[in-house]
């Protein structure tokens, strides 16, 4: 039996997994990123 | 200024009450009914047609006409429309008992449902638009849930908590658009597997299109027709702010919800056009597919504007109406109607009364939950200790 | 060179080589499935409707015995689909009339080659194996149905009936038996081969050398080569597909496919909407930052104006009320001046006389 992708469902398989995975760690990411963009305003009332 | 003038007495036994009391005591029997002889015992699914009823009514019209949470969040929080305030928490408590109703009628529709967890924890089966729609509304849920607690929180006197979980409004609403964006359109995205089952004036590569941007026009109308009733049922219960401020909700919700149904009804057409089936609109079914998009697009997109230029509310609110039966229309539509649309008559799905009978079911179990809600907490009127916040 | 380092070496090459570097998602173009994986050739000409294949499968397969029983031919006056207790039903045909001879035609799970149910599934209940079967796995299933909704054949039926194990009841090209070398029940027990196993690549050559032999017999198709992508169950005929209740509007697009586009917005939307949103809160925070800030300074000049304008008037009317005592005084001195002069005068002129 051959190794690697066969069929385009393995491919969509591994490919939206490693996505969905991505997708959350961007989410995270990017509220982290956003604090550190906006961290040193002051707080204007 | 909180609390009422004359706070109305609701007795026990009232006529609602009673009412309520018979269709639950009738839903337990039939859930009884459903637990104990399997799907077919209760209802007309088969080989065929395994999506019915309870899909198209509970599943897709239940999130479609929750949407209600999403837009009013992102039209008060990200584009700082402060004076729908008043609609915020009664559009969140929709969405949020919306969404539980959901899950509540997907325990009675698939077959294991002890095994709804499977998808996130055991298998995912990430290939699958369905799986995207489940991660997106249990994700939307826990949201949604967030999003509601300071209501509870303040009724309950958790100061600390609530403070901590109203510092993060703008975030849940930012992830509330974007799951809502994902589920709404996947619904329809759903369908795109097949092609050859959806009649095609109702398949159209835009289909995920379709249905996020009619879950727009559901949500804003269903604010509008909600209020409407809420007005009528519970306004002993708001206070003066909530009151002075309805007339905006229902002109500027009647005025987004025109432009929405107008680009909805273009879109709609550019699908016919991308298709090349303007011949079909002739047949039967392109009576069908006309009746959906000028009696219940078209019309209500032109109701809600004259209403919004005339400041006309009664004709806004009946339009709201006739916007949350035209999006049943659609979805009811989609899986059903013009679903399997070749096979022959006899082969085709009818509900059975008792899948009927569970869809209300569980939306009386909703509405009960929500009459509770909002006559005991903070919803139609701010708490006294916590006037600040707004 | 050491075993251990020789073993490091052709792990770190087949790894090299296993590293599959994505492609677009275009099975038609780039993914040719399972090499050698195996097929049934299904030659409607020759069956003869005896429906050993359906007793066959029901054996080899442990299911509940039928209403009818497999020699009972009067089951063949309907259409028939499969069911949660049947995984192959065979369907007579009569396309030349009543008169003439009928045609049969056996129906199953087609056994794609990119199965709509193993993309629908949610719970990736469903496997296309490297042998060409599309298996489910119960064990796993929800019961949502979805894979019904999405299968072109409309093949899967579901145990309705069943409270705690529902399940999903499919043909499975009798998966197990082929891995121990055996052949499928129906294929093994048709006594016509109307039913051929093998390679799928060797049946479409089997398959186009029938019909190339003989042209007059059959229809120059083969069912399944292309449809839906591709089936590993292939079908010749001798008369028009859809009479025989084939599809012919299925296209050749694979089932993955067709959701794979919409699919690929999701990472999109993750990624932009949270900064548009983004944006436009800020932006709205500062519109109303701006606007209580021009409020605000618009409050204060309007006070500094009310109160340097205030200060104004009592200023004016300090002064006023100064130059109004200042008149009273010289009022008063003046008239205290005559009042004294006109006194002197009288007492002057009494004086005189």
């Amino acid at each position: 039996m051959g190794e690697g992708i066969q069929t385009l469902q393995e491919f969509m398989k591994q490919t939206k997994g490693i996505l969905y995975l991505l997708a959350i760690a961007y989410f995270v990411g990017f509220v982290a990123f956003w604090k550190f963009l906006h961290g040193r305003e002051k707080n204007e009332d | 200024m909180s609390g009422a003038a004359a706070t109305v007495r609701r007795p026990l036994l009232s006529l609602s009450n009673i009412f309520t009391g018979v269709i639950l005591l009738v839903g337990l029997w039939l859930t009884y009914l459903r637990f104990t002889g399997g799907l077919g015992a209760v209802t007309n699914l088969d080989h065929n047609n395994p999506w019915g009823f309870w899909i198209g009514l509970d599943l897709l019209c239940g999130v479609a006409l929750a949407a209600g949470g999403y837009t009013t969040a992102a039209a008060v929080e990200i584009f700082g429309m402060k004076k729908y305030h008043a609609a915020l928490r009664p559009a969140i408590l929709t969405g949020f008992l919306g969404y539980s109703m959901v899950v509540l009628a997907l325990l009675y529709d698939v077959g294991r449902p002890w095994r709804l967890p499977y998808p996130f924890f055991v298998s995912p089966g990430v290939t699958s638009v369905m799986f995207e729609v489940g991660a997106c509304v249990l994700l939307y849920l826990v949201v949604l849930f967030l999003e509601f607690s300071p209501v509870a929180l303040e009724w309950l006197g958790a100061k600390r908590l609530r403070r901590v979980i109203v510092r993060l409004t703008i975030l849940l609403t930012i992830m509330g658009v974007v799951l809502s964006t994902l589920h709404q359109s996947s619904l329809g995205a759903m369908f795109l597997i097949a092609p050859w089952k959806l009649h095609p004036l109702w398949y159209s590569p835009y289909i995920p299109i379709f249905f996020f941007v009619s879950s727009i026009a559901a949500g804003l109308s269903m604010v509008i027709f909600e209020g409407t009733l809420a007005h009528r049922n519970f306004e002993d219960k708001m206070d003066e702010e909530h009151k002075k401020t309805a007339a905006d909700v229902v002109l500027g919700f009647g005025k987004g919800a025109s432009m929405v149904l107008a680009v909805y009804f273009a879109i709609k057409v550019f699908g016919v056009a991308l298709d090349n089936e303007w011949s079909l609109l002739g047949t039967g079914y392109g009576l069908w597919f006309l009746l959906e998009m000028l009696g219940f697009v078209l019309l209500p997109c032109f109701l809600f504007a004259v209403g919004v230029r005339d400041r006309n509310l009664s004709l806004i609110r009946w339009t709201a109406f006739l916007t949350v039966i035209g999006i049943v229309f659609n979805r009811f539509n989609v899986v059903w109607l013009c679903f399997n649309w070749q096979l022959p008559w006899e082969q085709r799905y009818t509900p059975h009364w008792m899948e009927i009978g569970i869809s209300v079911f569980v939306i009386t179990v909703g509405v009960t939950v929500y009459r509770f809600i909002v006559t005991r907490m903070p919803v139609f009127y701010e708490h006294p200790d916590y006037k600040e916040a707004h | 060179m050491s075993t251990s380092r020789r073993k490091f070496l052709k792990w770190m090459s087949a790894a090299g080589a296993a590293a599959v570097v994505p492609k677009k998602a275009r099975a038609h173009e780039q993914f040719t499935g399972y090499p050698d994986s195996y097929g049934v050739l299904h030659d409607t000409t020759l069956c003869i409707g005896c429906r050993r294949c359906e007793e066959a499968c029901n054996e080899v397969n442990d299911l509940p015995a039928p209403e009818k029983p497999f020699d009972d031919m009067s089951v063949l006056e309907e259409k028939r689909r499969t069911d949660e207790k049947t995984y192959t039903i065979v369907n007579r045909y009569k396309p030349d009339g009543e008169d003439k001879e009928p045609v049969f035609r056996k129906f199953q799970c087609n056994h794609c080659k990119e199965p709509a149910c193993a993309s629908s599934c949610f719970v990736g209940a469903f496997t296309k194996t490297p042998e060409g079967a599309v298996v489910y796995d119960a064990s796993v299933c929800v019961g949502c149905r979805y894979c019904m909704v999405a299968c072109p054949f409309d093949v899967p039926a579901y145990e309705y009936d069943k409270v705690l194990t529902p399940r999903i009841m499919k043909c499975t090209m009798c998966h197990p038996r082929l891995l121990e070398g055996k052949l499928p029940g129906c294929v093994e027990a048709c006594p016509q081969e109307a039913l051929t196993f093998g390679k799928r690549e060797d049946l479409i050559a089997i398959a186009r050398e029938r019909i190339r032999k003989y042209p007059d017999r059959y229809i120059d198709h083969i069912y399944g080569q292309q449809e839906v992508g591709g089936t590993n169950w292939l079908y010749i005929t001798g008369g028009p597909f859809e009479v025989l209740d084939f599809r012919t509007d299925l296209g050749i697009t694979p089932a993955p496919e067709l959701t794979s586009g919409a699919l690929s917005m999701v990472p999109v939307v993750v990624g932009l909407w949270p900064a548009l949103l983004g944006g436009m809160y800020v932006i709205n925070q500062r519109k109303d930052r701006m606007a209580a800030k021009e409020k605000r300074e618009a409050v204060n000049e309007a006070i500094e104006t009310t109160q340097s304008a205030a200060d104004e008037a009592m200023k004016k009317a300090a002064e006023k009320a100064r130059q109004d005592r200042e008149k009273a005084v010289e009022m008063a001195v003046k008239k205290a001046a005559e009042e004294a002069a006109k006194k002197l005068e009288g007492e002057n002129k009494g004086k005189e006389s």
